[in-house]
């Protein structure tokens, strides 16, 4: 999936206001894990207005959860002064979601194995693997501090591929 | 039986089982609270047969995953034996993914799951 970032403007979610389709939502958050609930409640709260299933909403929550946790505690060390900045767009097919932090970025083309015999025992490195599982599509941008993910509409098997 | 926090604690024989209370095992602070429970029964009450029961589980994350992998650990430094039972099939494929389904033993049902802890010799 070629790198887009999505614009820099974008719609604040409003509690109680309907999403629009194909319109950028944007949510911004310090660096700490227990903001991270109400973003995935936000976002999966708009999911109701997609064609998305429930296994569907399954798979982008838990990427979704992987992406957030990855960029405030590796992007931006859990700086509490650094900024994760979400957006979100309801498509027709599904949403596409991205994550950016205000770290250095990563190399995500060179991460180890995590399902290697000699990585599995390990506590973490889990997070990428599950994100590109249960997305249909994911890239970074150059740097690699910003992810985006696409999850379209998929069969009750989408998640078991 | 002794209610936790975050966990329901029940001995069942040799085997301590241990209930998930939340549904969403994903904020790093539960995880951290969860750990430190089951840590506590390992290293403070000797708990070393333990059946981890999932049927409550929802969602759990990769760092969840990876205090299961220490606990893990911690429990085969006692000689003892984890489980795992009551596990959904979209939870099950999380560990399928990262082929911890290798690592853990993971059972239908309880009653299967505590069948299979060894018997202390008589």
């Amino acid at each position: 999936m070629s790198h887009n970032s999505p614009p820099s403007r974008a719609s604040r979610v409003r509690a109680g206001v309907p999403f629009k389709k194909n319109a950028w939502y944007s949510i911004d958050i310090p660096s700490a894990s227990e903001e991270i609930l109400e973003v995935e409640e936000s976002i999966i709260e708009a999911l109701t207005q997609t064609v998305l299933t429930n296994s569907d909403v399954f798979a982008v929550r838990l990427a979704l959860d992987e992406a957030l946790a990855n960029a405030i505690k590796h992007g931006n060390c859990a700086d509490p002064g650094k900024k994760v900045c979400i957006r979100f767009r309801l498509e027709d097919e599904g949403i596409t979601i991205s994550v950016r932090d205000e770290g250095c970025g990563f190399d995500y083309r060179n991460i180890p194995d995590p399902t290697a015999d000699d990585r599995l025992e390990l506590p973490c490195g889990r997070g990428l693997l599950l994100m590109k599982s249960y997305m249909d599509k994911i890239s970074f941008n150059d740097a690699g501090n910003e992810v985006t993910m696409f999850k379209g509409r998929g069969n009750n098997d989408s998640c078991l591929q | 039986m002794t209610d936790q926090q975050r966990l329901q604690v029940e001995p069942v024989n040799e085997v301590t089982v241990v209930t998930f209370r939340d549904k969403k095992i994903l904020d790093e602070a539960v995880i951290q609270e969860i750990g430190d429970a089951l840590f506590t029964l390992v290293d403070k009450q000797y708990k070393t047969k333990l059946l981890l029961n999932f049927e409550n589980v929802e969602y759990l994350s990769s760092a969840a995953l990876g205090k299961l992998i220490t606990l893990n650990k911690r429990v085969k430094e006692e000689n003892g034996e984890l489980k795992l039972c009551n596990i959904i099939p979209e939870i099950y494929e999380v560990f399928r993914i990262t082929k911890l389904n290798r690592l853990f033993e993971i059972y239908d049902d309880m009653d299967q799951a505590l069948r299979r802890f060894k018997r202390r010799a008589t």
